[in-house]
């Protein structure tokens, strides 16, 4: 009874399996969603081809690499001059001072949010503020940025016009008002890698006597490293990707000025430009003179954006080998979308 | 083992004493993050209040008809800018009704269109697309939802409005409405089909998450009795991811609704009421959402009446988004049935 | 019976069961006999031959998933007014045929089959693949009741059916027709009076049930079950096993099981498959009381599963 089944054939044909449900015999009215399904699938195929192709072509037909070492040139011809150094190292000032601020500040929220949550009615509503923040368009963010940048006890952050009045625009001001766009990420994604985090991890760190202070320090945080790094890398992607918080908040000019003479201050306390901004004002809705530039640095900020993905999918990848599937890269915002850059 | 009584060992009391000072670094720690918890609060709610306080007089000088209809919004605006009112009204006369129909119908037709588009898309992608189509679609279209908004802008000013421009808009209805208003490819019909593009990838996203989450034995079951596949996806798949979709459609109203820059370059930059009845060439009218408005005159804040009538846009975009938020929330409650995580 | 083999394993036999039923007169005297020896429902009864026709019909049946021959040379028929059971260890392939009679086996990639089945005499691949299916139809292993109410899941199939009209909601004759097949399946008692309820709100051997009766909506002619009863407790699974009995008269079934008990208190004629092959099929008295093939003994004794 042990021996194993003879490894032979049927003597008839054998006819595969797996193959579609033939729709020929459908009625008519499941026949047409089938069809539509099928073509607006294609149809995204094509326009996701379409976009992606399309400024990957532009993009690399005018981009040179003397682009990423010149500042932009104040002259009339402005297609043929100049880089975008400044807009490059803008970008960098602006998500980097935002992270510094968003990141602390989110984790130690959604650690409280997670562990503490006492009282509960003050928990609920820091967790409804941050779904307000999370919807609010950018633009009112930057508004309010405005308010408390240019008349409120802020002001020294900028520079003061001649007649007193603070210019309220700096990248201190556009690093603070991109560090409460960022904050809802961070929290969402912390959140949630806290909550998988198994309970045993918890249960062993208090049955050893550790306070709940300690575990969060010395067991919890580090086991959610690359869910913060997530958080982290998605609040940079949304960062480099705004372009109204910039305009209002840093102005348009094309190259960073700085303000006062001490050296990493003054820059922060200056004016400058962003790769967004850069595009904005090089395309037909700004000054509009130098296209080519314009999809010279667009490439250059989808390619970030692309890097920023990679780097999240590797991230979710790493983060609990318990779970079988890779965690969605969306469902890690865990709150409403990134609205109105 | 130190067995000398007289010294005591690490014993109760000191154990208890370091206890409370560890104990007491715990409430410490406890207030200090909640404090920082209480900042964001405070945060939110200062901009609330700064943002209503800032646009009060805006909205005391003209009342309810604020949102009304009646004079060309530019004209009021550059009223405001060159400091002397309109004949007739105060400095702060605004009529908001152009800017919110154009809102309204930007954000509500992408919103219609990518809910039916992505969840067509969604169903291809789980149920019919080959694997090979699958696994390259994935990443492109988490690409697409995370390029910024002013390359869209970008590809709409440059590619698509000067198509339109070129191949919808023919001379003759140039013509036709030039006493009123310029027609160019920066229209109705570009805004609302970049916008489209913009909100479908993660619309698609959330909606191919939720109906891989179907549980494969109802749709076995349904199989199983003789309903062909396009019935099964329709009565048991679709049913039961219909609160993930709705939960995606309030996320993607709401990024529509806050969609500044995009909506600047490509809406056309007349405050201009796109009127229906007009046939074909409503379609192709300039608008301007309100979200653009605010980007576009946010160089001129320092006068006072356009800084006054620039926050009560935002405070109406304010409102708006909270209750989209509260709405979202709503919804994102029915998908923890589910165990799909937003 | 050899001595020396240990008697087939029987349900204890209560004083006063209820569902004993007196043994009645049957063409084969020797079998009426041993159902008289052996208290035990319904396996004595058979139904008279004349209630007793061939529906279905597997000849020479191969089927593989990817490389390996997962059933092979399968033989059998299926009768209405009898129940067949289908027994053999984990990979024996009974699972697999049974899938296959309804076609499901066709919708994994990487399936390949051979030989014929036949309903009716029509080759079950010539049909139209969704008709076949709402005349075969299949009662999985989990309960697997819609989100829906209860009338919507019975009515499920029925709103399906092309050909006679989308049926709305509520109108009469699908209200009798969901009733018919709750009746049909012994749970119209306990849900009748509510049918907008949940289906998910009720027990496992009600699900179970439900099931059931949502496969019976549509009429079919074949139902198959696939170990219906494992994630059942004991007394849904006595319930369904007598509702099983009383079905055969109208549907011929096809039960896979891997409970020998079950088969001996259900089936009529059951099919000992293993590793692929049809060892032995015949009465179910002849294949529990005298099995012909030793691996049939074997499996049957416990020797092995």
């Amino acid at each position: 009874m042990a021996t194993a089944a003879p490894a032979v054939g049927p003597p008839g044909p054998v006819i595969a399996g797996g193959r579609r449900e033939r729709t020929s015999s459908w009625p008519l009215a499941d026949r047409v969603g089938y069809w539509l399904c099928w073509a607006t699938g294609i149809g995204i195929c094509l326009i996701t081809l379409g976009i992606v192709v399309f400024m990957f072509v532009k993009g690399i037909a005018y981009l040179k690499p003397s682009l990423f070492v010149e500042s932009p040139a104040a002259e009339a011809v402005q297609s043929r001059s100049g880089g975008f150094l400044d807009p490059i190292v803008g970008t960098l000032i602006v998500s980097i001072l935002g992270i510094a601020i968003a990141a602390p500040l989110g984790v130690a929220i959604a650690v409280w949010l997670s562990e503490y949550r006492r009282p509960s009615w003050l928990a609920r509503t820091v967790e409804s503020a941050i779904e307000v923040i999370a919807g609010t368009p950018s633009v009112v963010l930057a508004l309010f940025g405005l308010l408390i940048f240019s008349e409120g006890f802020l002001a020294f952050l900028s520079q003061r016009a001649s007649n007193g009045s603070v210019y309220g625009r700096s990248f201190f001001a556009a690093g603070g008002v991109m560090a409460v766009l960022a904050i809802p990420l961070i929290v969402g994604s912390t959140r949630e890698a806290l909550s998988q985090l198994p309970v045993r991890l918890r249960e062993a760190s208090y049955a050893l006597g550790r306070t709940r202070a300690t575990t969060i320090r010395r067991v919890l945080l580090p086991a959610i490293r690359p869910g913060i790094a997530t958080g982290t890398v998605l609040g940079m992607g949304r960062i480099i990707g705004d372009t109204a918080i910039i305009k209002i908040l840093l102005g348009v000019a094309l190259v960073n000025e700085g303000v006062g003479h001490v050296p990493l201050l003054s820059t922060l306390r200056g004016t400058g430009a962003t790769l967004t901004t850069f595009v904005f004002e090089n395309s037909p809705a700004g000054e509009g003179n130098a296209p080519q530039k314009a999809y010279a640095a667009a490439f250059v900020l989808m390619m970030m954006v692309l890097v920023l993905n990679a780097l999240v999918t590797w991230l979710t990848g790493r983060s609990g080998g318990e779970r079988s599937k890779p965690r969605r890269w969306w469902a890690l915002a865990r709150l409403p979308l990134r609205s109105g850059r | 083992m130190d067995l000398n009584p007289l010294r005591a060992a690490p014993g109760e009391a000191q154990r208890r004493g370091r206890r409370w000072a560890t104990a007491r670094l715990d409430r410490r720690a406890e207030q200090t993050l909640g404090a920082l918890a209480v900042v964001v609060l405070i945060l939110i709610a200062a901009m609330v209040a700064t943002v209503f306080i800032k646009a009060w007089p805006s909205f005391s000088h003209n009342g309810l008809s604020w949102f009304g209809s009646g004079g060309d919004v530019d004209e009021q605006l550059r009223a405001m800018q060159r400091a002397t009112p309109l004949p007739g009204h105060s400095i702060y006369y605004f009529r908001a009704w152009p800017l919110i129909w154009g809102t309204l119908l930007t954000t509500g037709a992408a919103v219609v269109i990518a809910l039916v588009s992505s969840t067509l898309a969604a169903i291809f992608l789980t149920e019919f697309a080959p694997l090979v189509v699958r696994r390259v679609l994935d990443p492109l279209i988490r690409l697409l939802a995370g390029i910024p908004s002013v390359i869209y802008g970008l590809i709409g000013i440059l590619a698509l409005a000067p198509w339109i421009n070129e191949h919808l808009i023919s001379r003759s209805r140039k013509e036709s409405v030039a006493y009123v208003v310029q027609l160019n490819g920066a229209n109705l019909t570009t805004a609302t089909l970049i916008l489209t593009v913009m909100i479908l990838p993660i619309m698609v996203a959330i909606s191919a998450n939720a109906l891989e989450a179907v549980p494969r034995s109802w749709q076995e079951g349904s199989i199983a009795l003789g309903v062909n596949r396009w019935r099964t996806i329709w009565r048991v798949s679709l049913r039961t991811a219909r609160p993930a979709i709705i939960a995606a459609a309030v996320l993607a109203t709401a990024r529509a609704l806050g969609e500044a820059v995009m909506l600047f370059m490509v809406a056309g930059s007349r405050g201009f009421a796109a009127n229906p009845l007009d046939g074909l060439t409503f379609l192709l009218e300039p608008v301007r959402p309100l979200a653009a408005t605010i980007f576009e005159e946010s160089d001129g804040l320092t006068n006072p009446a356009i800084s006054h009538t620039i926050y009560a846009i935002g405070a109406v975009l304010l409102v708006s988004a909270a209750m989209l938020s509260l709405a979202g929330w709503a919804s994102k409650q029915q998908l923890k049935r589910f165990g799909i995580g937003i | 019976m050899d001595p020396l083999m240990p008697p087939p394993v029987r349900r204890i036999a209560l004083d006063r069961d209820p569902y004993v039923a007196p043994p009645r007169a049957t063409s084969n005297g020797a079998e009426a006999a041993a159902a008289a020896a052996a208290p035990s429902r319904a396996r004595g009864e058979r139904l008279p031959a004349s209630l007793v026709r061939e529906r279905m019909r597997a000849e020479s049946v191969w089927l593989a998933y990817g490389e390996n021959w997962v059933v092979r040379d399968v033989s059998l028929p299926v009768r209405q007014g009898e129940v067949l059971a289908l027994i053999g260890a984990s990979g024996s392939g009974k699972t697999t045929l049974l899938r296959s009679m309804n076609r499901l086996t066709e919708i994994t990639a990487g399936a390949a089959r051979s030989g014929r089945i036949t309903i009716d005499g029509q080759d079950i691949h010539d049909l139209e693949v969704n008709d076949l299916r709402r005349r075969v139809t299949m009662v999985f292993q989990q309960p697997n009741p819609f989100p829906m109410s209860i009338f919507d899941n019975v009515a499920y199939a029925l709103a399906e059916r092309p050909g006679r009209g989308r049926r709305r909601r509520r109108s009469p004759e699908l209200e009798k027709a969901v009733a018919d097949a709750l009746k049909r399946a012994g749970l119209y008692d306990e849900v009748g009076a509510d049918l907008d309820r949940s289906a998910l709100s009720l027990s496992g051997g009600q699900q179970q049930r439900l099931c059931i009766a949502r496969a019976l909506a549509a009429e079919p002619e074949v139902l198959l079950l696939d170990e219906p009863c494992s994630a059942l407790d004991p007394i849904s699974t006595a319930i369904i096993e007598d509702l099983i009995v009383e079905l055969r008269e109208s549907v011929a079934i096809v039960i896979v099981t891997h409970n020998l008990q079950q088969a001996f208190r259900v089936a009529d004629h059951v099919a000992f498959m293993h590793l692929g092959e049809l060892v032995e099929y015949g009465s179910s008295v002849q294949v529990f009381d005298r099995p012909q093939m030793q691996r049939t003994r074997d499996y049957i004794s416990g020797a092995f599963g």
